[in-house]
C-alpha cells in the first residue's frame, strides 16, 4: 500500500464528504445552538438577536445547580451499574458456547429496537401497585400486599440501566472475546480461586476498555430525557429534562440552549478528567 | 508409591477421544517430554495434570495421593503457557510476586524472593520493567521465574519455546534442562521438537493418536523404536517392509524371518548405520539416484529395487558419490530394528 503524506489539494479528496457531512450536521447546529445562548427571548414571538450573559446566568443558581448536579449523579450510578452488571455477564457469555453467545446477542440487540417511551410505559407498568412484579412477589408469599414501586429514583436507575445494558454488553463484548484466556488460567495454576483471579488478573487486564465503557454510557444516560419523567417525581427530572420543557413548553429558546451548552461542557470536562486519571495510572505502571 | 503417576487416565470431547487411556508413572526429578505430532493428545493430558481439565475417566496420583479432585489453585503447580500468559498490566517484578501476593506472603518476603528468582534466570534490575518492554526470551524467563515462585511439587511446560527463534529456542533448551537439574523438579515438557525432547528429557513419552506409543530415555527412543510411528516421528529413518518369509528388498534373508514371524512387517534402520560399499562388494545392489550435500553431512539416496534407502555420511568418510553411480548398500543386522505391526 502507498503510504505517503497528501501533497495536492486532490489528495484531500476522499475525506471531502466526511467533512462535509460533520460541518452540516454537527458543527452548524452546533454554532447555531451556542449562538442562540447569547441571544434574548422575544416574549411575543421566538428570539431576538443580542448578546447577552443572562441566560447563563439565571442557569447560576442553586435550583439548576442541583438539577445539573442530580443529572451527572444520576448518568455516573447508571455508568457504573450497567458495568457491574454487564461485565461479569459478559465474561460469563464469552465462556459459553458459540450457539448461546448467538441466542444471547441477537436477544440483546433486539432490545435496542424498543423505543425510550416503550421501555418507560412499560416499566410504569411493572412497576404499578395493579399489574406489577411485586404481585409476583404477593404471590410466592414474600410480600404481604402489592405497592406501587414508581414514581421514585430506584424505578428511574432501573429504566435507564435497562436501557443503557444491550449498548455496554455491545461495547464490552469484543474486548472481552480478545482476552487470552490462558491468562485466566496462568492466575489459576498460581494459586488464585477462579472468583480473585477473575478480580485481579481479567478486571485489570480490560481496565482501559472498562473506562471506555463508563464514558460511553454515562454520555448516553445524560441524554436520557423520557424515563425521569415517565418514572420519576419531579425532583428526579435530570437537565435534559428542563432543557426539553423550556424550549418546547415555555418556548425560552436562549435559555434552553445556555443549558444545553453547559451540560455539554460539564460532560466534557469530566470525561477529560476520567482521560487524564487513567493515562495517569498508566504511566505508573 | 512416590512421584506423579497417571492410573488409565482418558478425556472425551463429545465423539473425540483426546487422550486414550493413558497410564504412567514418573519418579522424583525427572525430566519428561512428552513428544507427539500436534492433535495428539500431550497438551490435554498436561492440562489434566494441571487441573485445566478433568480426566473422563482414571485418576492422577501424587506420592500415592488421589489429586484428581483437587482443583487447579490448590495443586501447588507451576505451569508456563505457550503464549506465556504474563500479565500485561504488572511489571516484571509484579508477575513474578503474583503467586507470592495470593498465598499472603509478606512484602519483604515477596521482595527478596523475586530478586533471589530474578538472579536465577539471570535478570537482575529488570523487576520495574514493564513485560511488553521484554524480549520474546527475557518474557520466556520471566514465566519460567514466576511458575517457579512457589518452589511447586511439579513443574509443567507447554510449547514452552515454540515462539522463539532456533537459535534462542535451542539455547533455551540447554537453560531449561541445566535449571531443572540444579532445583532437581520434577518437569512435564510438552513439545512436538524432537531435538527439544533429545536434548532435556530423562524420559521421552511419545504420543500418537491419545495413546502413549513409547515412553523411554531418549537414546532407547532413538535406537529402539517401539513401532514405524516412533521410529518415523523421532528423527529420519528407513522403514522398510519385510515379506512373510523374510524378503527385504527382494533378498530372501532367513535370519530375518525367525526375527520378524511373530510381529511382520517392518525394519527400521537409520540412515548413518546403512553403509555404502562399491558395486558388487555389498548385500544389495542399488543405484544413486540422489544426493544432498549439506556440508556437514551428505545425504545419499540409493534406490534398490524400487525401494529408496538413505544413507548419512561426513565428507571424511568417502569422496561423495554422484547420482546414477551404481553402488552396493550394506544393512548391518545389529543396527536394524524390527517393528511390531
Amino acid at each position: 500500500m502507498r503510504r505517503e503524506p497528501p501533497r495536492t489539494l486532490a489528495d484531500y479528496a476522499p475525506i471531502a464528504f466526511p467533512a462535509l457531512m460533520l460541518v452540516i450536521f454537527f458543527v452548524v447546529p452546533f454554532s447555531t445552538m451556542i449562538a442562540v445562548s447569547f441571544f434574548q427571548r422575544d416574549p411575543a414571538g421566538f428570539y431576538s438577536p443580542a448578546f447577552t450573559f443572562a441566560n447563563y446566568e439565571r442557569f447560576l443558581s442553586a435550583f439548576f445547580g442541583g438539577v445539573l448536579g442530580f443529572s451527572i449523579m444520576l448518568a455516573v450510578m447508571v455508568a457504573i451499574v450497567c458495568v457491574l452488571v454487564a461485565f461479569p455477564f459478559t465474561w460469563l457469555l464469552t465462556q459459553a458456547s458459540r450457539r448461546v453467545q448467538i441466542v444471547w446477542l441477537v436477544a440483546i440487540l433486539s432490545v435496542l429496537s424498543l423505543s425510550e417511551v416503550i421501555i418507560g410505559f412499560a416499566w410504569s407498568t411493572l412497576f404499578s401497585r395493579t399489574a406489577g412484579i411485586t404481585n409476583l412477589l404477593v404471590m410466592a408469599g414474600l410480600m404481604a400486599e402489592p405497592q406501587a414501586l414508581m414514581p421514585g429514583f430506584g424505578a428511574v436507575l432501573t429504566a435507564m440501566v435497562y436501557q443503557a445494558l444491550p449498548y455496554t454488553v455491545l461495547v464490552l463484548y469484543p474486548a472481552i472475546v480478545r482476552l487470552d484466556p490462558t491468562l485466566l488460567e496462568a492466575a489459576r495454576t498460581l494459586g488464585a480461586s477462579p472468583m480473585r483471579a477473575f478480580l485481579n488478573v481479567v478486571v485489570p487486564a480490560l481496565r482501559n476498555t472498562i473506562m471506555a465503557t463508563l464514558i460511553m454510557v454515562f454520555v448516553f444516560a445524560l441524554g436520557s430525557y423520557l424515563l425521569p419523567q415517565i418514572l420519576g417525581r419531579p425532583q428526579h427530572w435530570t437537565l435534559s429534562v428542563l432543557i426539553t420543557d423550556q424550549a418546547i413548553y415555555q418556548s425560552n429558546m436562549p435559555f434552553a440552549a445556555a443549558m444545553a451548552v453547559f451540560l455539554v461542557l460539564m460532560s466534557l470536562a469530566l470525561v477529560g478528567l476520567t482521560l487524564m486519571v487513567g493515562s495517569q495510572r498508566e504511566e505508573r505502571t | 508409591m512416590s512421584g506423579l503417576a497417571l492410573q488409565d487416565v482418558s478425556k472425551r470431547f463429545g465423539d473425540f477421544t483426546a487422550v486414550d487411556n493413558v497410564s504412567l508413572s514418573i519418579p522424583h526429578g525427572t525430566f519428561v517430554c512428552m513428544l507427539g505430532p500436534s492433535g495428539c493428545g500431550k497438551t490435554t493430558l498436561l492440562r489434566m495434570i494441571a487441573g485445566l481439565e478433568e480426566p473422563s475417566t482414571g485418576t492422577i496420583l501424587l506420592d500415592g495421593t488421589d489429586i484428581t479432585p483437587i482443583p487447579t489453585h490448590k495443586r501447588d503447580f507451576g505451569m508456563v503457557f505457550q503464549s506465556l500468559a504474563l500479565f500485561p498490566h504488572l511489571n516484571v517484578g509484579d508477575n513474578i510476586a503474583y503467586p507470592l501476593r495470593i498465598r499472603g506472603v509478606g512484602k519483604a518476603e515477596q521482595k527478596k524472593r523475586v530478586a533471589e528468582l530474578l538472579d536465577m534466570i539471570s535478570l537482575q534490575g529488570y523487576a520495574e520493567r514493564p513485560v511488553a518492554k521484554l524480549s520474546g526470551g527475557q518474557r520466556q524467563r520471566v514465566a519460567i521465574a514466576r511458575a517457579l515462585a512457589l518452589s511447586p511439587k511439579l513443574f509443567l511446560l507447554d510449547e514452552p519455546l515454540s515462539a522463539l527463534d532456533a537459535k534462542l529456542r535451542e539455547a533455551m533448551q540447554v537453560e531449561l534442562r541445566q535449571l531443572q537439574q540444579k532445583l532437581g523438579i520434577t518437569t512435564i515438557v510438552v513439545t512436538h521438537d524432537q531435538r527439544e525432547a533429545m536434548t532435556m528429557a530423562d524420559l521421552v513419552v511419545v504420543m500418537g493418536e491419545g495413546r502413549i506409543r513409547q515412553a523411554a530415555p531418549p537414546v532407547e527412543i532413538y535406537r529402539k523404536p517401539a513401532d514405524a510411528f516412533v521410529a518415523d516421528f523421532i528423527g529420519s529413518t528407513n522403514l522398510l517392509s519385510v515379506g512373510a518369509d523374510g524378503a527385504l528388498l527382494g533378498r530372501a534373508m532367513p535370519s530375518l524371518a525367525m526375527a520378524t514371524r511373530s510381529a511382520g512387517g517392518k525394519l527400521s534402520i537409520r540412515p548413518e548405520d546403512v553403509q555404502l560399499v562399491a558395486a558388487g562388494s555389498g548385500m544389495f545392489a542399488g543405484t544413486v539416484s540422489f544426493v544432498r550435500d549439506l556440508g556437514g553431512t551428505i545425504e545419499t539416496f540409493v534406490d534398490v529395487g524400487g525401494t529408496t534407502v538413505v544413507a548419512i555420511s561426513t565428507p571424511r568418510e568417502r569422496t561423495p558419490f554422484k547420482a546414477g553411480d551404481p553402488v552396493d548398500v550394506t544393512l548391518p543386522l545389529e543396527s536394524c530394528v524390527v517393528l511390531k505391526g
